[in-house]
């Protein structure tokens, strides 16, 4: 086993760790049968001293720093030869805390921890929690605060599944796909960066509606993003969608029926791949979207290409759904919840400075209203209290499905919160999709099942 | 329960509100309730002002206990459909009436309130049964209520009716020294990682679950971190001069 | 590298000393560290518009064996915490350590018992930078820190002696290279950046 370094000691030949002169522990074990554990080294080495002939069959470890892992997934595979005979994913190694984090944050503040669980897809993960609390608190959320909530969602939906095919393309060689990919969501961060003033991790919709309206000019921005989409957008299929290698790569592989998805609760395109049309929004739809005209896509293949293809169509939709949000944002309205008692005060714009709050706003809560100080002080420091009780809503993320367990009892903090993320179910199934496939198959799976490791380990 | 001295006791309009939402939903709990446990316990004063010294009035404060209500019939929406058709199913296949505590309906939602010994059974009627059809278990989590509350740790199942577009939610509530529950994995797979990571924050053991590991932290971590009594864990920060505790021992005023 | 011990000191060492460092920031090499959030910020750095191509760095190298330069760029739990000491180990001389975004850096808001509070109670870090995430353009400028440090590092001990106290003036980016003008602060309505 190779030691820690000393700082500051150096062999004489330059590198750093002393090297052990034998690498490997050779094993008779009672169950298992004979065993060699090698952490380096050349296998000729070990093969020639050791004399182990016996079988082909390798436990390799596709450990936490991985290029193709997708995050720090840690992956064991028994190989016999090439042939995967077992697959068990470990995980863990981004578990944050963050629904321990949670119990000790105001219901507002709340946002910001959750918001960066699933990093990819952070309004899905702030949507679903505020739906949760708005159902304890038994309030509506104004219209345009519903329309902007959408609107936030389907552009993080195409960045998520931009990343999804470009990260892919990058594991599989296609490294094409990844500088596109990123070329592309680099337009739809600017875009949401103008109306949420960040590019990831916005905390942009909180509990009663959303931080702000709309800013200046958001409508020549919000144009321009769709064209530029729609002549970007079919150039993925120009790209990657005939093209031989990557469809021999794509296809066939990660096969999962129905019948293993809806065992397993693999939900989102996986599912929908396997021929189930179920997606959240057409069938149990939340934040208005019974109002939008869009489609579901679905494939009966179930195999990693299927998946592809999917992805791409529904970034389509998105575009379709923003362009009808673009229609609805053109009546304005309040933005949060009108209850003084829970809306944190939306009319927030910047100053001079480029920051902070606007001296009208100012000038109204500290010479004009005397409730409006005392609110936003207790708003601020306090928060609001939350009838107790306990609710359960979810959206349909860019992986499947997304749920918020929330608990309140009675206070002004969230007392449990739980991510139900999608991820974290759908990488239950890598064992069924590897076993009796190629090694690089699993790198192909594992893609297109898309874990975002934050919301896995939460 | 309440206080002695009513004459000091000054509701909040939010616990006026509170309480009233939890009475809403039945007027008078049925036979079965009282098993179910409370998910607070009683609670005294604000600002935790206890003796003279304390002017604001606040240290009078008493709230009861928050008790789940069971709710009366008819409860609204499909949630009658799903109670009688699991009354019909639970009747068929013999299961006893105890099995079920209670059923509240609250916050457009539904939860049943199950006594372990036959929750494999229910989640077994639950997915099969043809009227009820509940084919997706989206999540299995815990809850824990606090220390001093009586069968503080919760097992929370959400299932979900692809047929028939409906949601329904289990409970189960158990000790924290017996803290075991029947596995669900023979029902829906997908419980495997949900019930490890529910032993892993909570220590609940699923009796029956194929590997019952450590998930998300490391394999030989002690101790159950999102437990009540299990610290937050933070270091103090400090920052301009000055030095910030941990979040979970700030001063709080609720 | 054996060269410092090998040639022997003196003035002549100033000018190897400037070369071999340019050699070195020229064409640094990350090591592929991406956990959370910043990993994606660090991919758009890595990606055409912010381009760490035109800095030699777009080979982010799978293998720590080929590296230099470890971004850890997210949030380092218990459980990862060794992993990240086994793979800067791996690294073979001379290696720099960059910790990306505020939870690698002191903890982040993750102020719990699943955070490691700043990846230096790990592994030596040269290079801080703030942020949640950073802007691919806030970790070009500290990219960019980095290497007027490395041009600054001594070549052998005698070297180190000789510039023992030294601390390289660290001008951000935005100020070297802007031939002069002053720039305006970022926000203001005036300097609208399109």
């Amino acid at each position: 086993m190779s030691e820690m370094s000393e700082p500051g000691t150096r062999e004489a030949t330059g590198t750093s760790p002393a090297v052990p002169e034998r690498q490997y522990v050779d094993l008779d074990l009672p169950e298992q049968g004979r065993m060699l554990t090698t952490v380096g080294g050349d296998f000729d080495d070990v093969l020639g001293e050791t004399d182990f002939t016996d079988s082909e069959q390798l436990i390799l470890n596709m450990g936490p720093q991985h290029p193709s892992t997708h995050g720090v997934l840690r992956l064991i595979l028994e190989v016999e030869g090439e042939t995967v005979i077992g697959a068990r994913a470990v995980i863990g190694y981004l578990h944050t805390g963050i629904e321990k984090s949670c119990e000790s944050r105001t219901w507002t503040q709340a946002v910001q921890f959750l918001t960066r669980a699933d990093y990819l897809s952070p309004s899905f993960n702030e949507a679903a929690y505020c739906l949760a609390v708005e159902k304890l608190l038994g309030i509506e959320v104004p219209r345009r605060a519903q329309v902007m909530r959408v609107l936030l969602m389907e552009i993080t939906r195409i960045t998520s599944h931009l990343v999804a095919i470009a990260t892919g393309g990058m594991e599989t060689g296609a490294l094409t796909g990844m500088t596109m990919g990123f070329r592309d969501r680099e337009e739809g961060l600017h875009l949401m960066e103008l109306i949420t003033g960040l590019r990831m991790n916005q905390g942009f919709i909180r509990p009663g509606g959303v931080a702000q309206d709309m800013p200046d000019g958001w409508q020549d921005r919000l144009d321009y993003f769709c064209a530029l989409m729609d002549k970007r957008l079919p150039e993925y299929d120009e790209l990657l969608t005939g093209q031989p290698i990557w469809k021999a790569r794509l296809k066939d592989v990660g096969v999962l029926p129905l019948q293993g998805c809806l065992q397993l609760g693999v939900t989102g395109p996986p599912l929908r791949s396997a021929g189930l049309a179920w997606d959240l929004r057409k069938t149990m739809p939340y934040s208005g979207y019974e109002e939008y005209d869009f489609d579901v896509p679905t494939t009966s293949g179930a195999d990693s290409y299927d998946r592809y293809l999917l992805r791409v169509a529904e970034m389509h939709e998105s575009l379709k759904i923003i362009r009808q949000c673009r229609q609805k944002l053109a009546e304005p309205g309040p933005v949060m919840v009108q209850d003084r008692k829970i809306g944190w005060p939306a009319q927030l714009s910047l100053g001079a400075d480029g920051t902070g709050n606007s001296l009208a706003h100012i000038r109204h809560i500290m010479g004009e209203s005397m409730e409006s100080l005392i609110h936003h002080f207790k708003l601020v420091t306090e928060g609001f209290p939350v009838p107790a009780g306990q609710a359960y809503a979810s959206v349909e993320g860019p992986r499947g499905e997304l749920g918020a367990h929330v608990v309140s009892n009675g206070g002004t903090k969230p007392w449990r919160v739980h991510l139900r993320d999608p991820g974290f179910v759908n990488l239950q199934a890598i064992s069924a999709m590897c076993e009796g496939g190629m090694v690089s198959d699993v790198v192909v799976a594992v893609a297109s099942l898309d874990p975002v490791l934050g919301g896995v380990d939460r | 329960m309440t206080s002695a001295d009513d004459s000091v006791k000054k509701v909040a309009p939010d616990i006026a509100r509170q309480q009233e939402a939890a009475h809403s939903t039945g007027l008078a709990p049925d036979v079965r309730s009282g098993v179910v446990p409370p998910t607070t316990s009683e609670r005294h004063g604000m600002f935790y002002a206890r003796d003279s010294g304390d002017t604001s009035g606040y240290g009078g404060l008493v709230r009861p206990p928050h008790v789940p209500q069971a709710s009366e019939r008819p409860y609204g929406g499909y949630f009658d459909d799903v109670a009688d058709a699991l009354a019909d199913a639970m009747a068929e296949r013999q299961i006893p009436e105890t099995a079920i505590e209670q059923i509240t309906v609250a916050h457009g939602e539904m939860t049943v309130y199950v006594a372990r010994a036959h929750l494999v059974e229910l989640l077994q009627t639950l997915r099969d049964d043809a009227a009820l059809r509940f084919e997706l278990a989206s999540s299995v989590s815990g809850v824990d209520y606090g220390e001093d509350v009586p069968r503080r740790l919760h097992v929370v199942y959400e299932l979900l009716s692809m047929t028939y577009r409906r949601r329904v939610r289990l409970e189960v509530a158990v000790d924290a020294g017996d803290a075991t529950v029947p596995s669900a994995v023979s029902v829906y797979p997908t419980a495997d990682w949900h019930e490890r990571e529910v032993w892993d924050m909570f220590g609940i053991a699923f009796a029956g679950h194929p590997g019952l590991t450590r998930i998300l932290m490391p394999d030989d971590w002690v101790g159950h971190p999102q437990r009540k009594d299990y610290p937050l864990g933070g270091i103090p920060v400090e920052y301009k001069g000055h030095e910030i505790a941990p979040p979970d021992q700030r001063r709080a005023y609720t | 590298m054996g060269l410092e011990e090998k040639i022997p000191g003196g003035f002549l060492l100033t000018t190897v000393e400037k070369m071999v460092n340019w050699t070195r920031k020229a064409s640094l090499w990350p090591a592929t560290f991406g956990l959370a959030c910043c990993a994606i910020e660090m991919m758009s750095f890595g990606a055409p518009r912010f381009d760490s191509g035109r800095f030699g760095m777009e080979v982010f190298r799978a293998s720590p064996r080929q590296a230099d330069l470890m971004i850890v760029a997210g949030r380092v739990s218990q459980k990862m915490a060794p992993v990240l000491r086994q793979i800067y180990d791996q690294m073979p001389e001379p290696k720099w350590v960059l910790s990306m975004g505020v939870c690698a850096s002191s903890g982040g808001m993750f102020n719990n018992y699943a955070i490691v509070q700043g990846v230096d109670h790990v592994v030596p870090v040269d290079m801080y930078l703030p942020g949640c995430p950073p802007r691919p353009e806030m970790l070009l400028d500290a990219v960019l820190k980095l290497h007027a440090k490395i041009m600054d590092d001594p070549l052998g001990p005698k070297r180190a002696a000789e510039m023992a106290g030294h601390r390289t003036e660290l001008i951000p980016s935005s100020v070297r290279y802007s031939g002069g003008r002053r720039t305006m602060p970022v926000g203001r309505p005036e300097a609208n950046l399109g």
